[in-house]
């Protein structure tokens, strides 16, 4: 860690000798007991906690469930069902894996638009906001491999609807969509030997997520953490030992979110689920509405918005990939969106065109659904290309504090012009 | 300042709620189609008595075309759940016969079910099913309360406190209400619908027809009960789909007596916790 | 540097992190997340369709004096002979000093009960055998099952892979193995019906 040097002295001959020799202990002291946070974080600020609580949670459960889940499409039905029902607490650890996933992308999808208000991906939290959509895409592409593993209907279509995806290649380069297509199934349909790979892959993927999560963590503790006024640490009245302040909030926080995750967990384990994956998988007889899980639905709204295979496509994957230039395309000398009067209100409509993309998403496209997509969809590009570079440019901030320690303690003295307030911010 | 945004949010909590209250009520009157179960909610739990009546309707009523695959006759007697007494499931299971090891000379005998058999299904196969169905296959019961839903049509401004409304519920049991309504719900065709060669109308069904007859022609009293209970049609139909909402998820009244232990704990712990939080942060300030 | 040095004695200032409240709350968070660890280990016990198979009747009526079957029990074979008088006698005439293991390794019986055949048997059955047909040696099959097995030295069964001899008893008499071959805790549910386990 470049930043913060560690005060750690050991005081025992074992703390000593260790010391001298992988200084671990020191390094921990140093970035996750004495590491200087902002006081003024709020709790939205714990979401990273709680993701990384989550990924724990999941790795647990998923290593767990591996003892007793038979990756074959023979058997997988049934050994999840067996899970269910014979298996000690089995049906407990199976719930918490499916309703984990669940609730590891809402603290991750609140955690991404924390990022977005506070304008945490402008310099120098470039690359890692850049890392964090390496995470989000390692995620869905878990979560992907891990819903078609129970080999239900919905496991099976969802699969052979979205590998069928990349045969649109087909309209660039004649055969190299469909070869892509037969080479990701392993045959001439969605069969065993996909799910066999998605087994492997779904279970080898969630480690490359923890390490991107510590260069992820890294990156942040060399540039620090943002703040809800998006100023840097300047003094020491601005900043707090992340243990007991910053650790005993997440722990707090962690607390409330577990007993919405109880909740569903114990009344509600299907609640987020679809029906249709309590029936075997049948190649021949396609559900009638083939949705994805919740949080791939905004995605699923935008493929389906583009009236062209490919391009559908492409938006889709454009739609996370984008969200790599968002350093760049915000132009704002600002970085919080609370002294951003006017691009706020911009930010709050792209977050209700997501969710509002998310409902389409779950509906059948047809009728007035089709247009409203299409609106929607092109609203989230156009924030993205259009009103972030522009507003950015053209918004004049509200007055903003001089330090951290203003903005809590109440300020003495003058306003000061925002040009000045923010300072010491390199781009 | 603090006491107020509390204040504020416990207001907006509260105004939610009543929203969520309303659209289901509405709802509930709207189509009727949600039913009462002693398994919903978080008391939830399976009234044992129902439970034996409805493993009687599936035997005497459903089991002539339709499995419970995933059952093993230890699960009829096993607590949770319809909780048989083991001596009378094991002589029950008696009565069925399945497949053997191969004998010396390789052909497959016959042997009378143990406790540890699962339950046997009507046909050997889908072909031998569909070939009795005229072409209709029969589903295993094992997870039907699992895998169907009633369908909400609501207007989008309306979703979100609906949805709110359930999970505050913990409604769970749209899967029993749609079988429930399933099967109270055939009638006659209208005069404006043509059936289709082996279709029956049903009112609730998507698309109104489907392949299995009204399993309840004989009409009351085509089940005799022994305790008491009224053999009507209505009654075979709850106490089927209770078995089956069982059937679907023995562990139900495990999960939900942990649940209720398991929310207690959270909830105390949350509160100390923020508690403690405030006194840390207190130096801070 | 200053500045992280004035950071870091913060943490060691507190005032308040050793308050009724805050370790209270940390106990209460601390018993919660121990207690969150059981379901994960118990999930490894043997789970609810293993334990329905822990048991295995079996029916004697087909096998008749002088033969024999093996069943399945546990995953694991299990040696069922019917004897003929000639064999109960052999078996009731060796005496425990000669054996080389002395203990009757029967599972309803303790450690220190002599190998007498009656303590591998039960009462009015003697004429059955029901001992586990894995030998003691290093775990093979031992032969004496079928007719045209050889049953070694003292016509009980023979290890083939090392050469150890059991009598009719099952009990270890020449070669490697050290122990008899273990009796299963059975009962006889009637006179021709035993139940395994």
């Amino acid at each position: 860690m470049a930043t913060h040097e560690s005060s750690y002295r050991p005081t025992s001959r074992f703390g000593k000798w260790i010391d001298a020799r992988l200084p671990l202990p020191r390094m921990l002291h140093g970035q996750f007991v004495e590491f200087p946070t902002p006081r003024n974080i709020n709790y939205l600020w714990t979401t990273g906690g709680l993701l990384t609580f989550f990924l724990g949670v999941q790795i647990a459960t998923g290593v767990v469930l591996a003892m007793h889940f038979i990756g074959s499409a023979a058997d997988a039905f049934d050994s999840v069902e067996h899970i269910r029902r014979d298996v000690n607490f089995g049906w407990l650890i199976r719930n918490m894996h499916a309703v984990g996933a669940s609730m590891f992308f809402l603290a991750a999808y609140i955690h991404v638009a924390r990022g977005l208000y506070y304008g945490s991906y402008k310099g120098p939290r470039e690359l890692l906001w850049i890392i964090g959509v390496v995470i989000l895409i390692l995620m869905m592409a878990t979560a992907f491999m891990g819903y078609s593993l129970p080999w239900g209907q919905m496991s099976f279509w969802a699969v052979t609807v979205i590998t069928n995806l990349f045969s649109s290649i087909d309209s660039i380069i004649p055969g190299l969509g469909t070869r892509i297509v037969q080479w990701l199934w392993g045959g001439f349909s969605v069969s065993g030997a996909t799910l066999t790979r998605f087994y492997s892959l779904h279970y080898l993927l969630p480690f490359a997520i923890a390490g991107a999560v510590g260069l992820h963590i890294w990156a942040l503790h060399v540039v620090g953490q943002n703040n809800p006024t998006g100023l840097e640490i300047k003094t020491a009245g601005d900043a707090l030992p992340m243990s007991p302040y910053a650790v005993m909030k997440d722990i707090f926080a962690l607390a409330v979110f577990l007993v919405l995750f109880a909740w569903l967990v114990f009344f509600l384990p299907d609640y987020l689920g679809h029906p249709d994956n309590y029936i075997e998988a049948n190649p021949l007889s396609t559900p009638p509405h083939i949705v994805p899980e919740w949080y791939f639905l905004p995605y699923y709204a935008i493929l389906r918005a583009i009236p062209n295979k490919l391009l559908g496509v492409i938006a889709m994957f454009s739609s996370i990939l984008i969200l790599c230039f968002v350093p760049w395309l915000d132009t704002s000398r600002v970085r919080s969106c609370k002294y951003r009067p006017v691009y706020r209100w911009f930010l709050y409509f792209f977050l209700f065109t997501v969710i509002a993309l998310g409902y389409l998403g779950s509906k059948p496209p047809e009728g007035v659904y089709i247009l409203w997509g299409r609106v929607f969809t092109a609203y989230y590009f156009i924030h993205l290309l259009i009103i972030m570079p522009i507003v950015g440019v053209m918004e004049t901030p509200s007055i903003m504090p001089r330090s951290i320690s203003e903005s809590v303690f109440g300020k003495e003295g003058a306003p000061v012009p925002a040009a000045v307030a923010v300072g010491g911010e390199r781009r | 300042m603090r006491i107020r945004t509390g204040a504020v949010g416990a207001a907006i909590a509260a105004g939610l709620w009543l929203a969520a209250d309303r659209v289901v009520a509405a709802e509930e009157q709207a189509h009727g189609l949600r039913q009462h179960w002693t398994f919903g909610g978080l008391l939830g739990h399976f009234d044992q008595a129902q439970l034996q009546r409805g493993f009687k309707v599936y035997t005497e009523v459903c089991s002539r075309c339709h499995g419970v695959k995933r059952l093993a006759f230890r699960n009829l007697a096993q607590p949770g759940g319809p909780d048989f007494p083991e001596a009378a499931v094991k002589s029950l299971a008696a009565t069925y016969q399945v497949d053997d090891a191969p004998d010396d000379e390789g052909k497959i005998k016959k042997r009378p079910a143990k406790l540890a058999d699962a339950i046997p299904s009507p046909y050997a196969n889908e072909q031998e099913a569909r070939f009795a169905q005229n072409g209709a296959l029969p589903p295993d019961l094992s997870l039907i309360v699992r895998a169907r839903a009633i369908e909400s049509d609501r207007p989008f401004y309306l979703v979100p406190f609906a949805m709110l409304g359930d999970i505050f519920r913990a409604y769970q049991e749209a899967g029993a209400d749609f079988v429930y309504a399933y099967l109270t719900g055939y009638a006659d065709a209208p005069a404006d619908v043509k059936l289709a060669d082996f279709m029956n109308y049903n009112t609730v069904f998507p698309g109104h027809q489907t392949a299995m007859p009204n399993p309840f022609t004989g009409g009351d009293g085509l089940v005799k009960y022994d305790d008491g209970t009224p053999a009507t049609v209505d009654n075979y139909a709850r106490d089927v789909v209770a078995f089956l909402a069982w059937a679907a998820d023995p562990r139900l009244e495990e999960r939900k007596r942990l649940g209720l232990l398991v929310m207690g704990y959270l909830l105390i712990t949350a509160v100390l916790l923020g508690f403690a939080k405030r006194r840390i942060w207190s130096a801070a300030h | 540097m200053q500045r992280e040095a004035d950071l870091a004695s913060q943490t060691a200032d507190d005032p308040h992190r050793r308050d009724f409240i805050v370790i209270a709350a940390q106990a209460f968070a601390g018993v919660g997340a121990a207690m969150a660890l059981w379901p994960f280990i118990a999930q490894m016990n043997p789970d609810a369709s293993t334990q329905a198979l822990a048991s295995t009747e079996v029916d004697l009526a087909p096998v008749k004096e002088g033969q024999a079957i093996t069943v399945l029990w546990r995953g694991k074979p299990v040696f069922v002979r019917n004897r003929t008088p000639q064999e109960v006698k052999e078996a009731l005439a060796a005496k425990v000093a000669d054996l080389r293991d002395p203990s009757a390794r029967n599972d309803a019986l303790p450690e220190r009960a002599p190998a007498t055949d009656l303590n591998r048997t039960k009462k009015g059955h003697e004429n059955w055998i029901i001992v586990v047909g894995i030998c003691t040696h290093l775990g093979c099959i031992p032969k004496g099952q079928s007719m045209t097995d050889g049953r070694g030295d003292f016509g009980g069964w023979f290890c083939p892979c090392h050469g150890s001899h059991y009598d009719t008893a099952g009990r270890i008499r020449k070669g490697p193995a050290p122990r008899n071959l273990e009796v299963p805790s059975y009962e006889f549910v009637s006179d021709t019906r035993v139940k395994i386990g």
